[in-house]
């Protein structure tokens, strides 16, 4: 395979496509009109449909039509537009739709700014939608994995039947590396459950309606058992020299990368670090966290939001190592430096007095 | 001798095919429907049905269900169901027609759900002139909540949120969907029936029908409102509620064909046949035999173990990205890991532009570029902005023929030169970048010619621009050289 | 036969079970030969019933009525022909 320079939002679409998505509705925001842009040129010619709505709303709502129709297909949005679509992503994990959403996200709350945050984790990771369920999240930090993620959110859009977020910063959207793409295509298949006009298809119903109330408990404790599932099989997460860490620096997205060298560099002082990177945000990978709660001393969250993911790592941990934290919010970025000096403080200050902690422990 | 003359008649008006025959998806009483007695809903069903009877297309058809009184569709029409949100019934409609354009696709929807919540789906699917069937139901309430006011209640109509009637300067006007939907170019046939009397029923019957032939024919857009009783929030018996129908509503809403342009409709050109799916990567632009060898290893020695981080900045305009793709481009084709970054949005059209790249042989950790090696300033502000950044040891390329000595940075050293001056004496003002690509290639010796011949061709695709960005380069390269005399 | 020439041309089932009382098929029958029962049926309704004669076979309760198989209304086929005659000669019958 041979490597070509890309936008990440551009890899994204020929992902999607090579992965076997026939259908894109979205409405342009920035930073994720590229993402659009690229769909509107390459699905008529690989004989999908593209159609620019009227509305995040619409959009999501169109992509529920497609996907009851039985085709692979996927919207992108930012921020904002994500907030109008939570409606539609809770009817589809509802009637156990399978769609890929990318969120290339942007500044908020409200308006915000246009620049990288990651302040979307909440209402991604978290469901973000009315009602018990979740989406499956991964989170890119490199173009490459922008392309091979998407192909895999795909794959588990359909192994679940349930939703499935790339969830990247605008960095990652707009950023521009080498990638490489597979070079067989999958090939779109119908699924049983879909209705599409045929005599086969007549009696199948896509919906989320359940007035029973014990019918109802019923389909959510199968979408739970989904996500419990989901939790088993697909947890995914980047360690980084952890083997012997005794700080670990976790991040995502583009965050995994400052981290990556941050640590890099604070080896070469003699500092035992690593980075622990989460790549799927749910099922967030808990036991990685806990298995290095065995062996390093402290954790160090860097995020550019306020300390959102910050509350995952510290229920995975609960409590069993300290937790720090380091957020630039609104647009920066924790920089190289910024991150660099911290870790050396919290070395210099904390960690002998960790040392000290356990000794005591070891005392009594 | 009786049971032979029953057997002389035969049922001409009984139950459609289309329905099912025992409604097993509801919880009890799958005998008869959930509509109240009298209910509008019930006998819309009906004519729908029929027509799909009719038309032979009952295999064909994708029922896509509202909320509201309406929402069980699927448990009467034994078709393809698809049970839409609030409102967006439309939209869903879109989504499985373009995707399924051999089906039959009708939308159901009520007056709160279509004319309220979904008033931005169902105009924009008309005005894309959809290939769907729209059936929307108008009892000028909301019913399924308990009486609220929707957007088709008449002025003076008392409901549960309009307790004095519905008043035009607090609610506004009933919404007249017809004649709005009417005033967009695509739509191919709409029209306004009523249920309020047996003329009205049978007229409604026969433009239901009408209105899914034309979906068979590939017509296009059609929309049929039906003026619908609803005697539970009426207040009244069925068949008072019917005559109010008549008497009263059709008043506020007239009766009639909007639009009819069935005639002059082209049936809609069948898509394309998707293309074979071993030419999708060729397609995409990704297929392997389409990608360029790159010319590797050709970065000597000087970079064996090559970190280059690079800030670019300027005014839009004076190529501040194109400067950058090609150096990342070039770098790739030598073979080495890349990353360019680009600053975007408002950012750019309010006119300062900057990207980041880097060039090295070992994997990238991050993009961005904090502290560049080489800050390429291609105007004052772009340098005031950024030369604080430049890490001792570093250079700066400046666009001036004065380097601001304010700007100094101890162990930063300065080439600065009116570039755009002699870009513009070369033959264009705007190969400025690449004369400053030019000194820094010469200044890192990062690059071959070979590598960067490579990236313009892959970027720059007019061939005016090939000579005259070479020229440039290797005036730039010189520049560089005799600075460093 | 004589008896042939007196009946009526349509002919009303209603289904007790579905029919819900609504008296819209009473309002549009023409010749206003549908009726309420008096009796409730186990569900609370008065439900619709053919009076037994005078029918046309117009179909119009039909259409009125909102449920989809509480009324059928069936059309005489053949006025001079036994049902036997009919299937012999199904084509010819089919035609009138
Ligand atoms: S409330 Fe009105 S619209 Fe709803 S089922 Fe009853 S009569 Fe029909
Ligand atoms: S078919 Fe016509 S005449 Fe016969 S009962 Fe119905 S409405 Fe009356
Ligand atoms: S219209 Fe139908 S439901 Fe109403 S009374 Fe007649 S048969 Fe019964």
């Amino acid at each position: 395979m041979r490597k070509q320079l890309m936008k990440g939002n551009e890899a994204i679409v020929r992902s999607a496509i090579l992965a076997g998505c026939r259908a894109f509705y979205g409405y342009p925001i920035t930073p994720a009109s590229e993402i659009a842009e690229a769909a509107a040129l390459y699905m008529p010619r690989a004989g999908g449909v593209f159609l620019q709505a009227e509305s995040e709303v619409a959009a999501i709502n169109m992509i529920y039509g497609a996907a009851g129709a039985g085709v692979r297909s996927m919207t992108a949005s930012s921020g904002p537009g994500i907030s109008l679509m939570q409606e539609g992503i809770s009817y589809m994990a509802g009637a156990e739709l399978p769609c890929v959403i990318a969120d290339i996200t942007r500044g908020g709350p409200g308006l915000g700014n246009i620049a990288a945050e990651q302040g979307d984790y909440h209402q991604v990771v978290k469901g973000g939608g009315h009602g018990n369920y979740r989406t499956i999240v991964l989170a890119p930090h490199s173009v490459q994995e922008m392309a091979d993620l998407t192909a895999l959110a795909f794959e588990l859009a359909d192994r679940y039947r349930n939703p499935v977020f790339v969830l990247a910063d605008g960095f990652i959207g707009q950023m521009m590396e080498p990638v490489e793409f597979s070079q067989t295509a999958v090939e779109p298949r119908t699924p049983d459950y879909a209705v599409t006009g045929t005599k086969e298809t007549r009696g199948n119903l896509i919906g989320s309606l359940h007035l029973d109330i014990d019918e109802m408990e019923a389909h959510q404790g199968r979408m739970e058992a989904k996500y419990r599932h989901a939790e088993e099989h697909e947890t995914r997460a980047e360690e980084w020299r952890t083997a012997d860490a005794e700080i670990v620096l976790t991040g995502y997205g583009i965050m995994g990368r400052i981290l990556k060298a941050v640590a890099a560099e604070a080896r070469a002082d003699g500092l035992k670090i690593g980075v622990l990177r989460p790549i799927t945000l749910f099922p967030f990978p808990k036991l990685h966290f806990q298995r290095l709660a065995k062996s390093a001393r402290v954790f160090v969250v860097v995020e550019m939001s306020n300390g959102q993911m910050l509350e995952d790592v510290r229920l995975a941990l609960n409590g069993a190592r300290p937790v720090e934290f380091l957020s630039r919010v609104g647009g920066n970025v924790p920089s190289h430096g910024e991150v660099l000096e911290f870790v050396r403080k919290l070395a210099r200050q904390s960690l002998p007095a960790l040392h000290l902690e356990e000794e005591c422990v070891a005392n009594v | 001798m009786s049971s032979e003359m029953i057997a002389e008649y035969e049922v001409s008006h009984g139950k459609a095919k289309a329905f099912y025959e025992r409604y097993e998806r509801k919880d009890e009483l799958q005998h008869q429907t959930h509509f109240c007695p009298g209910c509008g809903h019930g006998q819309t069903h009906k004519m729908l049905a029929k027509a799909i009877d009719e038309l032979g297309i009952q295999n064909r058809t994708i029922l896509v269900g509202p909320v509201g009184c309406g929402v069980f569709t699927y448990y009467y029409y034994d078709v393809g169901n698809i049970s839409a949100a609030h409102g967006r019934a439309t939209a869903v409609a879109t989504g499985v027609k373009r995707s399924r354009p051999e089906s039959i696709v009708i939308d159901y929807q009520g007056d709160g759900d279509l004319a309220a919540i979904g008033s931005a789906e169902i105009l924009h699917a008309a005005n894309r002139g959809e290939h769907i069937t729209v059936i929307f139901v108008n009892n000028a309430i909301y019913s399924m909540t308990g009486g609220q006011l929707a957007p088709t209640t008449l002025l003076g109509q008392k409901t549960a949120t309009s307790p004095e009637g519905r008043n035009a300067a607090n609610e506004g006007y009933p919404l007249h969907v017809c004649e709005l939907l009417a005033t967009l170019e695509a739509p191919v046939y709409i029209e306004r029936v009523g249920l309020g009397d047996n003329k009205q029923i049978m007229q409604a019957a026969r433009a239901i029908k009408r209105a899914v032939e034309n979906q068979v024919r590939g017509l296009g857009f059609s929309l049929i409102e039906v003026l619908s009783p609803c005697p539970t929030l009426f207040k009244m018996t069925p068949v008072e509620a019917q005559r109010w129908v008549r008497d009263v509503m059709e008043k506020t809403f007239p009766l009639g064909v909007f639009r009819d342009r069935t005639k002059e409709a082209q049936p809609r050109a069948l898509p394309e046949a998707a293309p074979a799916l071993d030419r999708i990567p060729q397609i995409l632009g990704v297929a392997n035999e389409d990608l360029p060898e790159g010319n590797p290893a050709v970065h000597d020695e000087t970079a064996a173990d090559l970190d280059l981080a690079v800030r670019v900045a300027g005014f839009g305009g004076q190529g501040v990205l194109l400067l950058g793709e090609v150096l990342a481009e070039a770098g790739l084709d030598a073979g080495l890991e890349v990353s360019w970054l680009p600053s975007y949005g408002p950012e750019m059209r309010s006119g300062t532009s900057n990207c980041h790249v880097r060039l090295a042989t070992r994997v990238i950790d991050s993009p961005m570029v904090t502290n560049p090696d080489v800050l390429v300033a291609m105007n004052e502000p772009a340098l005031r902005k950024f030369v604080k950044s430049v890490h001792a040891g570093g250079w700066i390329l400046y666009n001036g023929e004065e380097f601001p000595a304010d700007c100094e940075q101890p162990g930063v050293q300065v080439l600065a030169c009116p570039f755009t001056e002699i870009a513009d004496a070369l033959g264009n003002a705007r190969a400025g970048n690449m004369l400053m690509l030019g000194a820094l290639l010469e200044m890192t010796g990062v690059l071959r010619d070979v590598n960067i011949d490579a990236a313009l061709k892959r970027l720059v695709k007019n061939p005016r621009w090939t000579e005259l960005n070479r020229r440039a380069i290797e005036r730039g390269r010189e520049l560089m050289r005799e600075s460093r005399l | 036969m004589a008896y042939v020439e007196k009946q009526d041309r349509g002919q009303l089932r209603v289904d007790v079970e579905e029919c819900k009382g609504c008296g819209l098929c009473v309002e549009a029958c023409p010749p206003k030969v549908i009726a309420l029962g008096e009796r409730l049926n186990h569900y609370g309704y008065r439900t619709a019933a053919y009076k037994g004669t005078g029918c046309t076979g117009c179909g119009i309760c039909f259409m009125a009525c909102p449920e989809p198989g509480a009324i059928t209304v069936m059309r005489i086929v053949n006025r001079a022909r036994s049902v036997e005659q009919c299937m012999v000669g199904a084509s010819e019958c089919a035609s009138n």
